[in-house]
């Protein structure tokens, strides 16, 4: 399934936040959303899972969702937004009980999450157990258990700190890797958009607009932190953003 | 490097986090009755302004050994459980629609005000005009008095339920009642349990209020009816009956916050 956003705009009162959006997200492929603090990116992130409507312009959803899929447009938040009275598995049937799956169905989608996320040893765990980095990876198991079409990733890996970040990607790299799914990745980290974005998406600040689209061809497992094609990317979107991300700063909000 | 005046780093972090005291409660009860037991042997305190909490306790001996104290305790709880249980109920109830329903917190939030500050004991006719003398009226004022406090902590706690855990099921695609069910219900429980506590305080108070009239029996109509006799001794066995009552459900609601409650961080 592919997303397509047609010359989105939106206001908030008086303050437009973001004007003329149009944008394609292709299946398979991962794509980040960068901007300056206040750019409305993950307004546009909540367009796209139907969370908030546009007050122009439109998104469509193309194509079927793929068969088994219980929850096409899937989010993963960047406070994780697990219950805190549900254990690793509950919080994972949460999402499952709704669609009138058998008990040992559900099981069995869970177990496979929880393998795939490295987290089968914490099935019985609450919330209040775990690191940041495990919640997030609990928050991405559950994301998986309703198999999505496409999956939307607000700052996932913004409230961790930089070694479980760099764990964080690796994990997704390798999930990726192995099955390919459509994502849209919203961040503030460059080394973040370049590590995973096979398409970079640069807004401007408020109004937010594309300013660019960025491509990178290096295939998601041979990229690394040091690698000399990400790093001039990097660069290259810091010196697109250095300037829109200062005005950024300098403003007043609602100014 | 020069010889310098070297001093340890004055500590002032530490506190504002409360640790459970064994015991300690205890200790306070124990100093307080001695000394009342004190001070009314040695004369510092006329017997006319406290009665002697040895005599107190014989007084609750004598009414453990009459018989009569399940013949008093027996009606109330029957009234507090049943008036209570009824008020918590609506008023969860209530606080659920309230905290759901634009419509239905516009109209009733006022209602609720007005209706919070009464003294209910004031409404006691009333209630015997429209739910008789008998049993109907002690329910309906202890169930009206639970209910106000109830409503109120229940649409505050349901206020309170993180917005962003409800955005996470509606992204997910859970249903409405699912969402009020699996989210905004437990997301509440800590608040409704707090509110309850206050809750069922005031279910006690309004118990003695309730047995005024048309009680024959009772812990209430036992204090009523010390007091109008000015027989100090077995006022104070009915309010220490009242005030044990109080500890035992608190320490029961605690006990239940404890066991629903562990996986608050």
């Amino acid at each position: 399934m592919e997303l397509r956003l047609e010359a989105v705009g939106h206001h908030y009162g008086d303050n437009e936040v973001l004007r003329d959006i149009n944008l394609h997200i292709p299946a398979g492929k991962i794509v980040c959303i960068v901007g300056p603090s206040g750019c409305g990116k993950s307004t546009l992130l909540r367009f796209m899972g139907g969370l908030e409507q546009p007050t122009t312009g439109q998104v469509l959803q193309l194509g079927e969702a793929p068969p088994g899929c219980l929850n096409p447009l899937t989010y993963i938040f960047q406070d994780f937004a697990l219950l805190p009275w549900r254990t690793v598995h509950g919080n994972i049937s949460l999402v499952l009980e709704d669609h009138g799956i058998p008990a040992a169905d559900a099981n069995r989608i869970i177990d496979d999450v929880l393998a795939r996320t490295k987290l089968s040893d914490f099935a019985t765990a609450l919330p209040k157990q775990l690191s940041g980095g495990m919640k997030q990876r609990v928050a991405i198991a559950r994301a998986l258990a309703v198999n999505p079409a496409v999956l939307l990733m607000d700052e996932p890996l913004s409230a961790l700190d930089s070694q479980t970040r760099e764990l964080l990607m690796d994990d997704l790299v390798t999930l990726w890797t192995r099955n390919p799914f459509t994502a849209v990745y919203v961040t503030h980290n460059l080394a973040e958009a370049v590590r995973l974005g096979h398409n970079i998406v640069v807004l401007s600040r408020r109004p937010g607009c594309i300013h660019e689209i960025v491509q990178l061809d290096t295939p998601l497992d041979q990229r690394h932190s040091t690698h000399p094609e990400c790093e001039k990317q990097q660069q290259y979107l810091w010196q697109l953003m250095r300037d829109e991300a200062r005005a950024a700063d300098a403003e007043l909000l609602n100014a | 490097m020069p010889k310098q005046n070297a001093q340890p780093v004055h500590f002032r972090g530490g506190g504002f986090a409360p640790q459970p005291r064994r015991g300690i409660a205890l200790v306070v009860f124990i100093v307080l009755i001695g000394m009342a037991e004190w001070g009314t042997r040695s004369g510092w305190i006329s017997a006319l302004t406290l009665p002697r909490p040895s005599a107190v306790l014989q007084t609750f001996i004598d009414l453990y050994n009459s018989g009569m104290l399940w013949k008093h305790l027996l009606p109330s709880l029957t009234r507090l459980a049943v008036g209570a249980t009824l008020g918590a109920i609506v008023g969860i109830g209530v606080g659920l629609l309230i905290a759901l329903f634009s419509l239905i917190r516009a109209g009733l939030v006022p209602v609720v005000a007005a209706l919070f500050p009464v003294p209910k004991i004031a409404l006691l006719p009333l209630f015997i005009i429209w739910f008789g003398i008998d049993e109907g009226s002690k329910y309906a004022l202890i169930a009206f008095g639970t209910f106000t406090p109830t409503v109120v902590a229940t649409y505050g706690a349901i206020d309170n339920v993180d917005r962003s855990l409800i955005r996470m099921g509606q992204s997910f695609g859970l249903s409405w009642l699912s969402i009020v069910r699996k989210i905004i219900l437990p997301g509440a429980l800590p608040g409704i349990l707090s509110g309850l506590r206050i809750s069922l305080a005031i279910a006690i108070i309004l118990l003695v209020a309730a047995e005024m009239l048309g009680a024959e029996h009772g812990v209430g109509a036992y204090i009523l009816e010390a007091g109008s006799l000015y027989d100090l001794e077995r006022l104070f066995t009915g309010v220490a009956i009242l005030s044990i009552l109080g500890v035992i459900i608190s320490t029961a609601i605690g006990a239940l916050e404890k066991r629903l409650l562990r996986w608050r961080v």
